[in-house]
């Protein structure tokens, strides 16, 4: 296994207390495989992300507990040093928002080859012409000449591109990509999508893709992880989850994209907020906004049931979830 | 760029004008030019009417202005009350005054910034706490109070420097000069350095350049530093027109002849021309250094350069 | 093109420019900030900017010291006689330079006058002064420059430039050649010399946050309601630019001081028989050598009252404005 995060735990000491991020995370990735995450904001799903990484901001955040294990070593018993070497070198994160990412007053160019004058200890000039050559794979156009622009000079597309090149540098073998074209134009998304698949598979990478969107999930990812309060409340292989969700959180997600085929019916909306990190409900914390919710969900948390092979559900009701369909 | 500039440019000429008829007005209105011709005495009522018809002090303040400003483009400062011309005065002076700033400046980067960047990669720690308790203090002690007692301290009691800077003012006697009319700029700067540290350290570029790899050295100077630094460089490049001005209290304290010392003669002999003179000049180097400052901030920027 | 922060320092650093430039250094956008990491904020009770102000000022050790000074500082300023019943003016020559005695705990100045009684009744002459300037200065400041941000064209450039032009001029250097030749007294002409060259600073502040708040959605919604220019100024947008304005007034006050005494010492702010810290620093300063406690008694007055407002300000900008939390 590339990469396997085990029962990692992370918090925050704010002024109005301890918020619990994240509480037991469990995934894993292969070489060559997608893993999706999914979770609204605040299911911790950033944040197990930047733990695996190794740049969250400690403090605020703490990482109480837990292992993650890549290629065979535990990244959290590493020495800062060792660490850094690990990141951009072997894995690599793709955030969000292209534009705030990148530095502003530096060029592409000079973005790009800090990776291999850092890392390869290459010359400026090699550095610049491997730069060219990362952009013309990620297809920028006329990429010797927009080498020297900087970020605010190309579209989000571009931009996000770009972000893409600099993890691709230095061809790690595990890439995290942040909610890659949540900020980009529905016409983009699919282009830079495609690219992040393309380039895994020829490189053979791990692929973690957290998402909001369901949509972008079933066309790239193998299995999905669904967050909610910083737990996994279910995994499973991509299409399996499509078929017959096994925790109503999916369940509610699944209903809430709009769907062509079903056109006029009113859009689903799961009730309730999502649940305030520094008052985690008891028991099961999506049972006050959960249909199914029983006695039992209010005060015993529900450990990640077998469902079948390579499927898990943390609800005590996952069977009537499945069956009432 | 080129129309920016020419916009600035033709922005800078009414600020120009304002500014000087304003200083004009004051010295003429409400001080009386004539005053300090005659010696210590009062001038007699003949002799006063004489002068002013000479200096053309019967005519409307406006017209004055303007023979004054004609005047002046051509390099005519008129003369200073001991009939030495202004721009003599201005040619001893304005290197002194240029040597201190400078000091002063080079203070305010050095010490300044090296304190920003550590308190504000540490903040809330006890560095940080410190430091910040002491730019409060040195902001809240007035800068006549500072030199009175630097010049005490250093000067009386332990002997370490002269407490009177001499005529030629060499650069070693200003040292401790420039380190006060530094001081509170160099607080600000400090305190400015600390907030957009602490700002930038937050921003999604500097995780993107962690998650590179990069060294933390290399992530703090080469990402960290040079984003942070834009409002730094663009105070201090203002502040070179207001530590000029603001040097009279530092002049006086060590007895500097500078620029400050010639004003501060000028307006107690109530000598018009040399108080108007020099001032025209510190608006003109205020009002350059807010253009350079201007120019500074898009070649720092790149959004804005190419804008 | 940015709004040049630089362009604020031109007043010199002695004087009132420095209110400003404190303010700016630290950001003094007061704009309200989302809550704390993760989105984890208390959900529920909505607090307003002010409430949530006071709630952190009252648990803000600096601001109750600095409360307590200043609170001090005006109750003798008012009633000087409560705690040095004797008169600043009573001059003996035989006591000239003498060092504390009983009844005497400062000691004497050169005229042979009690320097304890002079630093007490100094308190009113620098409490006045910061007071009288400051109202004066965030009164007009805060309506010319106000008024510029909301209606905007022509007389917001007439005021830009002729605030400019109050910029350009040395403060110290100002007051030299405007108050040389006055020959009151009273504090009367140093108040007014500071508003007219104050009031340019405020009016900055004013007018940027009047057009902040101007562009906040639901201005621009109450706009598109039909709501009154009056009303709007009144309900939506000064509630919003007087936070900012406070702020620096309270910062500047205390630079104020400071330029009032450094006037004073330069013998054109306050003149004799005005009992002022800045006129007695200055008849001291030929006797530093021999007779110190002359100078350090009032200038340690001057500076604790100066450091006062100035640590009070900062603590109400940093209760204001949550984004640096």
């Amino acid at each position: 296994m590339l990469l396997e995060v085990r029962d990692l735990h992370v918090e925050f000491h704010t002024r109005e207390g301890v918020a619990k991020a994240v509480n037991g995370v469990n995934y894993s990735v292969a070489e060559g495989e997608t893993l999706a995450v999914l979770g609204e904001s605040g299911s911790g799903k950033s944040v197990t992300a930047q733990a695996v990484m190794g740049i969250l901001d400690m403090p605020p955040g703490k990482i109480s507990g837990g292992e993650i294990l890549f290629k065979d070593r535990d990244l959290l018993k590493l020495k800062p040093e060792e660490r850094r070497r690990v990141r951009g070198q072997e894995m690599a994160m793709i955030f969000q928002d292209a534009l705030s990412s990148l530095n502003p007053v530096m060029t592409v160019g000079e973005q790009l080859g800090e990776m291999f004058t850092v890392h390869r200890g290459m010359s400026r000039k090699d550095a610049r012409t491997r730069s060219v050559e990362l952009m013309d794979r990620v297809r920028i156009p006329a990429a010797k000449e927009r080498v020297g622009n900087y970020p605010h000079q190309f579209s989000g597309g571009m931009r996000q591109r770009i972000m893409i090149a600099m993890a691709m540098a230095l061809e790690p073998s595990l890439i995290i990509a942040d909610e890659p074209t949540t900020a980009l134009d529905v016409t983009v998304q699919a282009q830079v999508m495609d690219l992040l698949a393309e380039l895994q598979r020829e490189l053979n990478m791990g692929l973690i893709l957290i998402t909001h969107d369901l949509g972008v999930v079933a066309d790239v990812a193998d299995k999905i992880a669904v967050m909610y309060a910083g737990r996994i409340v279910e995994t499973s292989p991509v299409h399996d989850i499509y078929q017959a969700p096994a925790h109503p959180y999916t369940k509610g997600l699944l209903r809430s994209i709009p769907r062509l085929d079903r056109k006029g019916r009113e859009l689903y909306a799961i009730r309730g907020l999502p649940p305030n990190l520094l008052h985690i409900p008891p028991g099961c914390a999506f049972h006050p906004r959960c249909p199914m919710a029983q006695d039992v969900c209010r005060t015993d948390v529900p450990p990640l049931y077998r469902v079948s092979d390579g499927r898990r559900s943390a609800c005590h009701f996952w069977k009537e979830t499945l069956d009432a369909r | 760029m080129g129309r920016y500039v020419i916009r600035r440019l033709l922005q800078m000429i009414p600020v120009f004008f304002g500014t000087t008829l304003l200083i004009f007005l004051m010295v003429n209105v409400m001080g009386d030019p004539i005053a300090g011709l005659c010696g210590d005495r009062r001038c007699d009522p003949a002799t006063a009417a004489q002068l002013r018809a000479e200096f053309g002090l019967d005519k409307p303040v406006w017209q004055q202005y303007l023979t004054y400003m004609g005047n002046v483009f051509t390099g005519d400062f008129g003369t200073a009350f001991n009939g030495q011309k202004v721009t003599e005065l201005m040619a001893t002076a304005f290197p002194i005054t240029i040597r201190l700033t400078l000091i002063a400046i080079v203070f305010e980067i050095v010490i300044g910034i090296s304190l920003g960047v550590v308190t504000g990669l540490r903040r809330g720690r006890p560095v940080d706490t410190t430091v910040l308790v002491l730019t409060l203090v040195v902001i809240s002690v007035p800068t006549f109070v500072t030199g009175l007692l630097l010049q005490l301290v250093l000067g009386v009691e332990w002997g370490i420097i002269k407490p009177s800077v001499s005529p030629q003012a060499p650069v070693n006697e200003l040292l401790v000069p420039g380190l006060v009319l530094a001081s509170v700029s160099l607080a600000y700067v400090t305190r400015l350095t600390r907030t957009s540290i602490a700002e930038n350290a937050r921003a999604d570029y500097v995780r993107t350049a962690t998650a590179k790899g990069l060294p933390r050295r290399r992530v703090v100077v080469r990402h960290l530093l040079r984003n942070s630094l834009i409002p730094v460089v663009t105070f201090i490049g203002t502040d070179v027109g207001a530590l000029m001005g603001g040097a009279i209290v530092t002049e006086r304290i060590f007895n500097i002849h500078g620029v400050g010392f010639q004003l501060y003669q000028g307006i107690l002999r109530q000598n018009s021309q040399t108080v108007v003179g020099f001032v025209t000049i510190l608006v003109l180097v205020f009002l350059a250094a807010n253009l350079i400052v201007d120019l500074l901030y898009a070649v720092l920027d790149p959004r804005i350069r190419y804008a | 093109m940015p709004e040049p922060l630089s362009s604020d320092g031109a007043i010199s650093p002695a004087g009132a420019g420095g209110a400003m430039d404190l303010a700016m250094a630290e950001g003094a956008s007061l704009e309200k900030a989302p809550g704390g990491p993760q989105g984890t904020g208390p959900a529920g009770r909505p607090r307003s900017l002010w409430s949530d102000a006071w709630r952190d000022l009252r648990r803000n050790p600096v601001f109750i010291i600095s409360g307590l000074i200043i609170v001090f500082l005006v109750v003798i300023s008012l009633w000087p006689s409560l705690i040095a019943s004797g008169d600043p003016l009573q001059a003996d020559l035989d006591d000239a330079q003498k060092g504390s005695g009983p009844g005497h705990p400062f000691g004497y100045d050169p005229q042979g006058r009690d320097v304890y009684t002079r630093v007490v009744h100094g308190t009113r002459t620098s409490v006045t002064v910061g007071v009288c300037a400051t109202l004066g200065v965030a009164l007009l400041g805060s309506v010319l420059g106000g008024l510029a941000g909301f209606f905007g064209g022509w007389w917001d450039s007439v005021l830009s430039r002729i605030t400019d032009v109050f910029f350009g001029i040395p403060v110290v250097l100002g007051g030299l050649v405007f108050l040389s030749v006055v020959t009151s007294s009273t504090v009367w002409p140093v108040v007014g010399f500071i508003v007219l060259l104050g009031w340019p600073q405020i009016a900055r502040i004013a007018r940027g946050s009047v057009i902040t708040a101007k562009q906040n959605d639901y201005v621009q919604a109450a706009r598109a309601l039909g709501a009154s220019n009056s009303r709007m100024m009144l309900r939506h947008i000064t509630p919003n630019a007087v936070a900012p304005v406070i702020v620096v007034a309270t910062i500047a006050l205390g630079t104020y001081i400071a330029l009032e005494a450094t006037l004073s010492y330069l013998g054109v702010g306050l003149k004799p028989p005005a009992v002022s810290w800045g006129i007695d620093i200055s008849d001291a300063s030929p006797y530093i050598r021999n007779a110190p406690h002359m100078l350090l008694w009032p200038a340690g007055a001057l500076a604790v009252t100066v450091l006062a407002f100035i640590m009070l300000g900062d603590a109400v900008r940093d209760a204001l404005d949550p984004k640096l939390r």
